[in-house]
């Protein structure tokens, strides 16, 4: 698809993410739509905030809770083309997190010699309000 | 439903997809493809192992275009086609390549 289609054809989608991933359901089921969802090629990215920044954290242990550990999921998101992962800066701090807390969560760039970056983005709140704003569909979980 | 093989059950939902992907082997693995009509060569193995190694690093089993993008890094472009993979699982490959890998149906796959 050239870039003129994308920006005439594909729309900004944002999943919103607040709770942590395992108390309930959402987190896993915001991660299922996004997967599927990736088919349509929109242009799709994710935003982590209040307790939705736990869903990040790096050395996730879930087998004392009898639950699947789903969090390297996350990292395959690139291979969906999904490479904006928002993390509201505010959410860690309240929470005594910093961005080391977090996976290395990486994508390739096409563009750019299949070249590693990071996926995840680290933002304010304000700036957060900023990419809200600039959404066709805001979808929260 | 469920495969029996030497003297062991291994359960499988409706569909054939079995249910504890931690009782899988490669002789279950050819049971499996039997009942999809496939005779396992290499380049079969080949994928159902490729299948195996991404679930284990990533906990799904990838969408179609993400698998053929994947085995194109891997083992090249001959390898990685719809039309290849369509030849070696003509049922579809996720659904009967995930299924013979003895990992549940690939999210988002119809």
């Amino acid at each position: 698809m050239s870039e003129d289609m994308d920006d005439d054809v594909a729309k900004k989608f944002l999943y919103v993410n607040r709770k942590a991933p395992y108390g309930t359901i959402y987190a896993l089921e915001s991660l299922e739509v996004v997967l599927i969802g990736a088919a349509f090629e929109q242009d799709v990215s994710l935003a982590f905030l209040d307790d939705g920044v736990y869903q990040l954290i790096d050395g996730q242990k879930t087998t004392g809770i009898g639950m699947k550990n789903f969090s390297p999921t996350y990292k395959a998101l690139g291979d969906y083309e999904v490479t904006k992962l928002y993390v509201e800066k505010e959410s860690l701090e309240e929470r005594g997190l910093t961005v080391d807390d977090l996976m290395d969560i990486v994508y390739e760039d096409e563009d750019d010699d299949w070249e590693e970056k990071p996926s995840i983005r680290l933002v304010s709140r304000a700036e957060m309000a900023e990419i809200m704003a600039d959404q066709d569909v805001v979808l929260s979980f | 439903m469920a495969y029996e093989l030497n003297g062991e059950t291994y359960a499988a939902d409706e569909e054939g997809y079995l249910t504890d992907l931690s009782k899988w082997n490669p002789e279950l693995a050819a049971l499996i493809a039997v009942d999809e009509k496939i005779d396992m060569t290499d380049e079969h193995w080949e994928v159902v192992n490729f299948l195996r190694e991404y679930y284990d690093e990533y906990q799904i089993a990838p969408a179609i275009r993400v698998l053929v993008k994947a085995m194109k890094k891997k083992f090249g472009a001959e390898k990685a086609s719809n039309k290849y993979l369509y030849e070696l699982f003509p049922y579809g490959p996720a659904k009967q390549a995930c299924k013979i890998a003895g990992l549940p149906k690939p999210t988002g796959c119809v």
